[in-house]
């Protein structure tokens, strides 16, 4: 832990000392004293990260030291003001450095953010000023790996001591027997002898008694019967199924890191039957933007890394979602040759058998996890649930019927709920056990 | 005692010392089997590196590993969209308001789309104009996926670019331009508006132009009367709905009349209402669908028709015609201008004889009589076909006169009767452009073949009647390399415009006003505000004189009727109402579909009364195993034969009279499968569907795939409860719907009141019951086909048909009556006396089999029952069927074993059984044995696997989805909303489906009605089925 605080403690000292070196080298850009990168980035992130980031061209241009651009160009802060607050006004001046701006970008002008005071500008120049921090992280990463594996080894010692222990202790008692053996003999005490000649062996005495032979015989067949039985219920029945998918999508990092609801994605589930996979358009929502990984907040885990989710890999996954759409991503331009992708389908219900996910999801307000698990811990999907008729059947048995606020189950639920002398009604007392409901 | 017969398979059999028979009788082998030569080479198998162990272990393994595989999951690929369209949500189903304008089939309708592909078609309900789907149109989408459709433009047999063809088109049409020789346009009836601008245009383009529209079926004769009469090439518009009195005249108007569509308009002018329905009199040689649901039908020769037509008008207007007529005739025809004197202008009179004379002669009437039913001033134009101009250019062609023909929506060689003489002709033209969905007749011999989107790929517009606009749009993008005619002909005018800019500028130059193009794009149907007012002077049944230069023509015209006599026998062709004119003869459903008179699937045939069958020697009979058998004819008409045409002997046949339909005989581009019946259209002549004809006997028995064998009701009337409209006004229900008794400790009592089983109480959520109204069901069997698209219903096959196999969810029964009533039938059942004598009851019973010359004719669907007491439930033994709370019988297939009791068990036999697997199987070369065709397949309903029972589930996946739709949206469920894919297909309301429980709903309110019935109530099944009795107009008023 003290390592991280001194990773902390590393980056402000560079964040104060980068924000002396600015308040020193400020001649055009009249920044206030109290311009925070800190707040800039909040600002930054809620409104100009949909279209620039700060080390690639996306839809708008790279931002980082653009102040110090402009300065080339000979442009002061009351441009920059001028250029976020109305750029098209700008655009339409005549100015000319706006209008080669405009140009190079597709002649799409950049939203007018007349909202944001000067001050808020300042920030997020202070914020695009500011020098990366990569390599710490970089650092930090390394040493805490490096605690985890020396752990490892410190396991294994113990295990390998504690086995020599038991070996000890095994030879010894050996030992003391083999010496009280010899006391013995030396005393003159006579062992007992085993009287082999008289017993029968105990599997003859087995043969001979029919009754228990019977017993056995009925045991093993119930058994063996007992397995079979249950492989061939197993058949089927791919709970634990996680196949590899052609692009390593992690559920984790979207649903878990990022908190993106399920629903963003799979909308469909709240009105079709299927929750459907989302076309790639939908990933492109946000992956116009998010060109590559870059870790999650606390750093990968060991596991993480042992199975080579570096962040280099997942940038290569995100480059792979691109190579399918057929986004350039040099020129930000989509280039008509698409591949889409064939995604191997987890969960799997048999053809006859009719599922709705609208009437589960926005109908009854059943959380995703009830039936596929902690997807948002998931790093690769499986089928998390046995989707067996069994399973579903008891969940309409338990699983009492939302009807709150829904005048379609008004009068129903009244009338029957008095019927069956309950408060609330199951699925099953309201004709979800029907074969037809599932089948036909 | 023994039989001393000796069976014999051979001649050689009978000489007792024939030495080869001998030595057969020793040896079952002829040639002697090498067992030992094999097994005594040592050396052979030693050599071989197989040796039995060897063996057996191999199939141990094999077995293993199969075993092993099967208990492996497949690997399930999921493929989403790149970029999903925005209307597209997988899992729900689009609707689009389109048009189908096929040149023979004009209706409005919705088509549902899942995930991109049409999957059914339905009702345009907004639609004021046929706005309501046949049978060959809700089968429509199945030929969007036919595995035989054009792929692509053909120039001479090997496919081109369309780029080639456009060049070359282009290039013949250009040096044509100044040559004098005609450019024919051959095309089908489109009735759009921005068609014919576009065909304007490129008149102007390229100077010598003639279009000829060509209606394979032609309304000729009444499309030139009306046109002498009102200076407009169209078509009388009748609203049934408005007449209390229909007389017709050889119209078939419930099927495919001038167009058709009429059915619902008749259908609800035959519902009882205030104790007044309407009244049908149908003069008719063939039994039509129509005069099976007439109150009064009368068997006349087709030249007797034009007598009695012309006797009718004679009466009306107090003058003397003269003509021979048959005495019942005679009186039924003075009986019928009392009736339609005494109805006035609430009267209609209707013909469909292909007679200019006759044609004439109704509209005159209609506009005497100043008939509510009967428009003029907003004619339909949904057959515009012109026999003659057609006529004058196969002459134009043969004598060289045609430069470039351009064909679509037709198939000439097909449907001429001289269509071997077009096709020579055909060769005579140097550019032949025949654009088909498939490779049809015409196509064989044309030079270039433009591959042509099906309606549901296409834009259009199509003006059916007067001032009632509709549009057709694209429901799936183009699935083969295929351009419509309208938007070739722009590309060869050297326009860049789409079709679709085309037809958005027609309609807000001419059509829309400041009304919205993308509202009428979603109703699609629009309809122009200011109409000519519909009101023609009501002239309250009084006769008035008609305008001199009027009744001149008229008076000749009556004449020339009275004069029609024919020596020989006639025949009537006729279109069937699965296969109309044959454009879809390549679609299976339809192939499949029982003819709702003959209840014949998979052919056509010769009609024929007893009495000519009697005479010619023609027999159908039964044979073993359960099929139905018939001769076969050769019938002349003008010199020209078609041989062995199979026989059906079909009760209610005017004597002296044959029928036989159109459409079938179809070869090119077709399956062998659908290859079915003889080529009509060659005695079609002159377009004429009435001529005379000779027919004889041709050797050998025809096998019929028919699915009712049983012809009449054998005087059961509690199966089809029927009254006439006298007794069901004066008399109380009991009498006339009386609920069945049964023994109850020594007391009568209803049968209704007894129960074997306890009630399940059903008060509380919904409970479905669907009301069949046996007055409003024309038999149009749209139901049918409804059922099979949404319900993945697989088609069998003639031969499996044949065995009974069929598997329709619902079918239609027709029964005939025996007696010349239904009533007469259960009189004479209820007189039976004895086992023997002249009211006994062994030969009385043969009697009632036998249906009347002239019976009278009921129609019944029959699904599913889903009795609350089903005896099919109790009899499974793995209880794969069982009974839902909200009345659905539900069927299990997963779990059903397949031992058929529940089938045995039903007293309805609504049960089908799948004797073989249906989809991907070879031997059943249908739509569910390929890619495209499987493309139609309802994704929430099951397909069904081989050994599994099925059976109609009252669509079980549309009411669970209006369920969810309103639990989505926090709502009780509307009344409307709850349908199945029968009632929602029913155009004539017959068929309504709903929830009982809701007080307020149409469905419950039936079931209270006084003509409420079950089927076989005595059973005690309470089925939610129910059934409303059928009341007949029989009184003459």
């Amino acid at each position: 832990m003290k390592k991280v605080l001194y990773r902390n403690q590393l980056s402000n000292f560079l964040g104060i000392n980068l924000v002396a070196f600015m308040l020193f080298s400020v001649s055009l850009f009249s920044q206030t004293e109290n311009a925070d990168p800190v707040k800039g980035k909040q600002i930054f992130n809620q409104n100009c990260a949909s279209c620039h980031s700060l080390d690639r061209k996306g839809t708008g241009p790279a931002l980082r030291n653009v102040a110090a651009r402009l300065e080339e160009e000979g442009l002061d802060s009351e441009w920059i003001y001028a250029w976020v607050k109305n750029s098209a006004g700008l655009i339409k001046s005549g100015d000319s450095y706006a209008n080669k701006i405009y140009a190079e970008y597709n002649n799409t002008p950049m939203t007018a953010f007349p909202t944001l005071t000067n001050e808020d500008i300042d920030h997020i120049l202070a914020y695009t000023s500011a020098v990366e921090d990569k390599p710490v992280i970089a650092e930090a990463s390394g040493l805490e790996g490096g605690e985890v594996v020396s752990n490892g080894v410190s396991n294994e010692i113990i295990l390998g001591a504690l086995a020599l222990v038991f070996g000890l202790l095994v030879a010894m008692l050996f030992m003391v027997n083999k010496t009280l053996r010899n006391i013995a003999t030396a005393n003159g005490v006579e062992l007992e002898k085993e009287n082999a000649e008289k017993r029968l062996p105990i599997w003859k005495a087995f043969v001979k008694n029919q009754f228990l032979v019977l017993v056995s015989v009925i045991f093993l067949l119930l058994t063996s019967a007992y397995f079979v039985y249950g492989y061939f219920m197993q058949v089927g029945v791919d709970q634990g199924y996680e196949p590899v998918q052609p692009i390593h999508f992690s559920h984790k990092i979207h649903a878990g890191d990022n908190k993106v609801d399920c629903k963003y994605c799979h909308s469909s589930a709240r009105v079709s039957k299927t929750s459907g996979i989302p076309s790639l358009n939908v990933c492109m929502n946000c992956h116009k933007s998010i060109y590559e990984y870059k870790g999650n907040p606390e750093g990968p885990s060991k596991s993480d890394i042992e199975n080579g989710y570096t962040n280099e890999f997942y940038t290569k996954e995100i480059k792979k979602l691109y190579a399918a759409v057929g986004w350039d991503e040099e020129n930000q331009k989509y280039t008509g040759e698409t591949k889409p992708v064939e995604w191997v389908r987890v969960h799997n219900l048999p053809d006859f058998v009719y599922f709705n996910h609208s009437q589960h999801v926005s109908v009854a307000g059943i959380e995703c996890q009830t039936c596929h698990g902690p997807v948002e811990e998931m790093e690769v999907v499986s089928q998390h649930s046995p989707l067996t008729m069994g399973w579903c059947v008891n969940c309409h048995r338990e699983t009492d019927v939302k009807v709150e606020g829904n005048a379609y189950y008004d009068k129903i639920h009244k009338e029957l709920s008095k019927k069956y002398g309950v408060e609330k009604l199951t699925a099953a007392m309201q004709g979800g056990l029907e074969c037809g409901k599932c089948h036909y | 005692m023994a039989s001393n017969k000796k069976y014999w398979k051979n001649e050689a059999e009978l000489n007792p010392n024939d030495s080869i028979v001998e030595t057969l009788k020793q040896n079952e082998f002829v040639q002697e089997i090498p067992v030992e030569d094999f097994l005594g080479n040592k050396e052979n198998l030693a050599a071989s590196s197989t040796n039995r162990r060897d063996f057996l272990k191999y199939v141990g393994f094999s077995t293993a590993a199969a075993t092993m595989a099967a208990c492996e999951g497949p690997v399930v690929k999921s493929i989403p969209y790149v970029v999903q369209p925005d209307q597209i949500i997988p899992g729900v189903s689009n609707y689009y308001a389109t048009t189908i304008a096929d040149g023979f089939d004009f209706a409005s309708v919705l088509v549902k789309t899942r995930e991109g592909r049409p999957i059914k078609i339905e009702n345009n309900t907004d639609a004021k104009v046929n706005g309501s789907a046949n049978a060959r149109v809700q089968a429509s989408v199945l030929s969007l996926y036919d595995s035989k459709r054009l792929q692509g433009p053909i120039a001479n047999g090997e496919p081109v670019e369309w780029s080639t063809l456009d060049a070359t088109v282009k290039a013949k049409l250009l040096a044509l331009k100044n040559t004098g020789k005609q450019i024919a346009l051959l095309t089908q009836t489109y009735a759009s508006p921005s068609t014919a601008r576009l065909i304007a245009e490129f008149k102007e383009v390229y100077g010598n132009v003639n279009h000829i529209t060509y209606d394979a079926i032609s309304a000729d004769a009444a499309l030139n009367a009306f046109e002498a009469r009102y200076g407009e090439r169209a078509l009388a518009d009748y609203d049934f709905s408005k007449a209390s009195l229909i007389v017709s005249i050889g119209a078939d108007f419930l099927s495919d009349w001038q167009g058709g569509g009429y059915d619902s308009g008749y259908a609800a002018g035959r519902v009882p209402k205030k104790g007044k329905m309407s009244r049908h009199i149908q003069f008719e040689s063939n039994m039509s669908l129509t005069g099976a649901n007439a109150d009064k039908r009368i068997p006349l020769t087709p030249s007797q028709q034009k007598v009695a037509l012309a006797r009718l008008y004679g009466k009306l207007n107090g003058v003397s015609v003269g003509g021979d007529l048959p005495e019942n005739v005679s009186s039924a025809v003075d009986a019928a201008v009392k009736e339609i004197k005494k109805a006035g202008n609430s009267a209609v009179v209707v013909s469909g004889l292909d007679d200019e004379n006759a044609q004439a002669v109704v509209l005159a009437i209609n506009e005497i009589l100043g008939s509510t039913a009967y428009d003029a001033k907003a004619p339909k134009y949904v057959r515009q076909g012109n026999i003659k101009s057609v006529a004058k250019l196969v002459a134009d062609m043969k004598s060289g006169k045609v430069g470039a023909i351009l064909m679509d929506g037709v198939n000439p060689v097909y449907t001429l009767s001289n269509g071997s003489e077009f096709a020579d002709a055909l060769g005579k033209v140097d550019l032949s452009v025949v654009f088909a969905q498939s490779k049809t007749e015409t196509v064989a011999v044309s030079k270039f073949a433009a591959a042509a989107p099906n309606y549901l790929e296409s834009w259009g517009d199509v003006e059916m009647k007067k001032g009632h606009y509709s549009l057709m749009q694209p429901t799936i993008k183009e699935i083969f390399d295929t351009r419509q005619f309208q938007s070739s002909l722009l590309v060869w005018m050297g326009s860049d415009k789409t079709y679709y800019d085309y037809i958005r500028e027609t309609w807000s130059a001419g059509i829309l006003g400041v009304s919205s193009w993308n509202a009428a794009l979603h109703d699609g149907v629009f309809t122009l505000g200011t109409m000519p007012s519909e009101v023609i002077a009501v002239v309250d049944g009084e006769m008035v004189d008609e305008d001199v230069e009027v009744v001149m023509p008229i008076a000749s015209a009556v004449r020339s009727l009275a004069a029609a006599k024919s020596e020989e026998m006639e025949l009537t062709l006729y279109s069937k109402v699965g296969m109309g004119d044959g454009q879809q003869a390549n679609n299976p459903w339809l192939q499949e579909f029982p003819d709702p008179i003959t209840r014949v699937s998979w052919d056509n045939y010769v009609t024929v009364s007893k009495a000519d069958a009697e005479k010619l020697g023609f027999v159908n009979e039964n044979v073993a195993n359960g099929g139905l058998d018939g001769s076969k004819a050769n019938l002349t008409v003008n010199g020209i034969t078609i041989n062995n045409v199979p026989v059906i002997i079909q009760p209610g046949q005017a004597v002296g009279t044959v029928g036989l339909s159109l459409g079938y005989g179809r070869k090119e581009g077709m399956k062998v499968e659908m290859q079915t019946g003889v080529n009509a259209y060659a005695l079609y002549q002159n377009g004429i569907s009435e001529q005379s004809v000779s027919i004889e006997k041709a050797s050998g028995m025809h096998e019929f795939a028919c699915v009712q064998l049983h012809k009449t009701l054998m005087g059961r009337g509690d199966i089809i409860k029927e009254t006439s409209l006298e007794i069901f006004n004066t008399k109380d229900h009991t009498e006339w719907n009386p609920v069945p008794k049964v023994s109850l400790n020594h007391n009568e009592v209803d049968a209704v009141s007894v129960d074997l089983w306890e009630e399940f109480d059903r008060s509380i959520g919904h409970h479905f019951n669907l009301s069949i109204d046996l007055n409003a069901c024309t038999g149009c069997g749209a139901c049918v086909i409804a059922c099979h698209a949404e319900n993945n219903v697989p088609v069998v096959g003639k031969d499996e048909v044949r065995k009974s196999r069929d598997m329709h969810w619902l079918r239609i029964d027709r029964y005939y009556s025996s007696e010349d009533t239904f009533e007469g039938d259960n009189i004479k059942k209820d007189e039976f006396d004895g086992l023997i004598g002249d009211k006994g009851s062994l030969s009385g019973f043969g009697e009632l089999e036998d249906p009347s010359a002239n019976p009278q004719v009921a129609f019944q669907p029959v699904m599913c029952q889903h009795c609350n007491h089903a005896p099919c439930e109790t009899v499974c033994p793995v209880a794969a069927t069982s009974h839902g709370r909200q009345g659905q019988n539900q069927m299990a297939y997963n779990r059903c074993v397949g031992t058929r009791y529940c089938a045995n068990n039903c007293p309805y036999k609504v049960r089908r059984f799948n004797w073989f697997l249906y989809n991907n199987n070879d031997e059943f070369d249908y739509n569910m044995n390929n890619d495209l065709g499987k493309m139609v397949i309802n994704p929430d309903v099951n397909v069904r696997s081989r050994g599994v029972m099925e059976k109609c589930s009252m669509c079980i996946q549309m009411t669970q989805k209006s369920i969810l739709d309103a639990k989505r949206d926090g709502r009780t469920v509307k009344d409307s909303e709850f349908q199945t894919a029968c009632s929602a297909a029913c155009s004539s309301g017959a068929m309504v489906f709903g929830d009982i429980n809701d007080k307020e709903s149409e469905v419950a309110e039936l079931k209270e009605s006084n003509r409420m019935y079950h089927l076989l109530e005595h059973i005690g099944t309470k089925p939610n089925v129910f059934y409303h009795v059928k009341v007949r107009n029989t009184q003459e008023s």
